[in-house]
């Protein structure tokens, strides 16, 4: 199917259009002619400024959706236009928890495929090839659609560098929801921020990720001490976060964050294809783990064979006394 | 209080995925055990059913070949009975037509909730619980790391990027809970003896009124044009700590100029 025109679900938080949304906006413009941005909730006319100089030409605005999930309203309200004629060839859906929930229930709405994990997008000839990585990274697909469109694409984090340019006039328009009857019934009562300091983990420059074999809950805070020496934001496995030592939100990997720090360092993670699989894209890795026959040290730059109970200690004094 | 649990029968993820290279499919041969991320739901749903005084579990799977190996892992940790949908014409069913198939093995029965992992182990692709959703006509809550029932309303914890939200629903709805949002159960050696003769209902695709076309390869409309190795990182430099191993990455990290 040939692209004329490409919508991109325009996730945004805090007032800010989020970085992957950016990331999204920018290949579209290479892919499409025409680019516009699906955005929801109170902050349209603060988002879309920065959505128009990223490429977005309209900004379809659904308003604020009354504490619903976004899942059902933007992917109605996406079918909606669909079904009225005036619908795109293809959408992106950044691949988060409220993206995937979009896509699923589009597609099924729509009853098109959904092509999700995605890390390339390119058109050859007029088709649109998706690229994804798949076994932890080792293996790379590309897919096509072969039915008719519109063609639904979650694609993850940091697939793309954001730039503005060929600004669009990000000009809002109202695009209605439509009813969804019981589908549209999952409210939000109340929201829970969990503080951190220092940078996003996900746009960090130095990210140290602790597993488990820092040994115990207590040990995590070595990994916070070394991030906060290196400027860096700290991570983990999804072995500590299952096991309850730091929240869901610190976990790289496939259920976790997509990272592309500068430097990595891993401490006590043995890595597993599903942590490999988001970390990998760092320009530097350093692993410190007891066992040699650990993957992690297969892609790690700089492997040290110890005890992260002794080293990580004397790498904290020695940084420290740098000053 | 009746749980559905989707389950799905994976090979075990210990070993490296291979994709079969005429079909492109990903190879599903020896024993298939049930995907781990499947153990969350499955003891979830036995407490919830635990707590309400009294109902049923029942897992709800598809396979190309008759695989039950590992619905009995489920069946063995206390679910009370299972559903495999199983028909060579699933052979390459998507995410899409993988809903289809098990909305129509659902809706057979009445259920209050539906649980399931918010992703696979081997394919992740992570759509398929809301997919489900929409095809029942239900409202979804995914990624749950806390699900409580009062009442008719299914309340839960779910995971943001920034924390958690409260998020509620009435019943009956679909849930996707994450890894760690309850400790699944070992089963005992009496679990696996009794899951051996627990009921598990086998169906066709026929036996649910779909047509063949929605399933399979045919009906996902999509094709992998092409395979290849990424590109793979080469190992580095790798040192045995001997007391001074922090000074190797002090210097390591000075040459990078990040200190």
């Amino acid at each position: 199917m040939a692209l004329s025109t490409i919508w991109v679900v325009a996730e945004a938080a805090e007032g800010k259009a989020l970085p992957v949304t950016l990331e999204l906006l920018t290949k579209a413009r290479e892919l499409a002619g025409t680019v516009e941005a699906v955005a929801w909730g109170t902050d349209t006319a603060a988002v879309a400024p920065t959505l128009g100089a990223h490429g977005a030409a309209k900004v379809h605005d659904l308003g604020d959706l009354g504490g619903s999930l976004p899942g059902v309203p933007v992917a109605a309200a996406i079918a909606g236009a669909v079904a009225g004629g005036g619908g795109p060839d293809a959408i992106l859906v950044p691949h988060t928890y409220d993206g995937r929930d979009i896509a699923g229930r589009l597609s099924a709405k729509l009853d098109k495929p959904v092509l999700t994990n995605a890390t390339d997008l390119r058109i050859d000839g007029d088709t649109l090839v998706v690229g994804s990585a798949i076994f932890g990274g080792s293996t790379l697909l590309d897919t096509v659609f072969t039915g008719s469109g519109p063609a639904i694409v979650c694609v993850k984090p940091k697939s793309f560098a954001p730039a503005e340019g060929g600004a669009g006039a990000g000009e809002i328009t109202a695009l209605a929801v439509p009813g969804s009857g019981a589908t549209d019934t999952s409210k939000i009562t109340s929201r829970h921020v969990e503080e951190r300091s220092g940078p996003k983990l996900d746009e960090a420059d130095v990210v140290v990720s602790g597993g488990r074999g820092l040994g115990e809950a207590g040990n995590y805070q070595l990994i916070e001490e070394l991030a906060k020496l290196l400027k860096g934001a700290p991570g983990a496995s999804r072995a500590i976060v299952d096991a309850g030592w730091v929240p869901y939100a610190y976990q790289v990997g496939q259920t976790g964050k997509t990272v592309k720090p500068a430097i990595y360092l891993a401490a006590g993670i043995s890595g597993a294809t599903q942590h490999l699989v988001g970390m990998k894209g760092a320009k530097t890795i350093i692993a410190v783990n007891k066992d040699k026959e650990a993957p992690i040290f297969s892609v790690a730059d700089l492997g040290i064979v110890g005890d992260v109970h002794k080293v990580l200690p004397k790498l904290i004094e020695a940084l420290k006394a740098r000053g | 209080m009746n749980v559905a649990v989707c389950v799905k029968q994976i090979p075990d993820p210990a070993n490296p995925g291979k994709l079969d290279p005429a079909t492109r499919t990903l190879v599903r041969e020896g024993k298939l055990i049930m995907d781990d991320s499947d153990s969350y739901g499955v003891e979830m749903a036995l407490q919830l059913v635990d707590k309400a005084g009294g109902g049923e579990v029942t897992l709800v799977s598809m396979a190309p070949n008759d695989e039950v190996s590992g619905l009995r892992n489920g069946l063995a940790m206390g679910a009370h009975k299972g559903v495999l949908v199983s028909d060579p014409a699933l052979l390459g069913t998507d995410a899409l037509g993988t809903a289809k198939v098990l909305a129509a093995a659902i809706r057979r029965n009445e259920f209050d909730l539906v649980l399931c992992a918010t992703e696979s182990t081997d394919g992740y692709t992570g759509t398929f619980p809301v997919q489900l959703a929409e095809l029942l006509g239900l409202p979804s809550i995914t990624f749950a790391k806390r699900v409580d029932i009062a009442g008719a309303t299914v309340k839960v914890e779910r995971q943001t990027e920034a924390g958690y939200d409260e998020v509620e629903a009435p019943l009956p709805a679909v849930v996707t809970v994450t890894a760690g949002v309850v400790e699944p159960r070992y089963p005992s050696f009496k679990g696996i003896m009794a899951a051996k003769s627990k009921p598990v209902d086998v169906l066709k695709v026929s036996d649910l009124g779909l047509d063949a076309g929605a399933v399979g390869q045919g009906g996902s409309r999509q094709e992998i044009v092409s395979v290849e190795a990424a590109e793979a990182r080469s190992a580095g430099e790798i040192v045995e700590d001997e007391g001074d191993a922090h000074e190797r990455i002090v210097a390591f990290l000075e040459q990078l100029k990040v200190i």
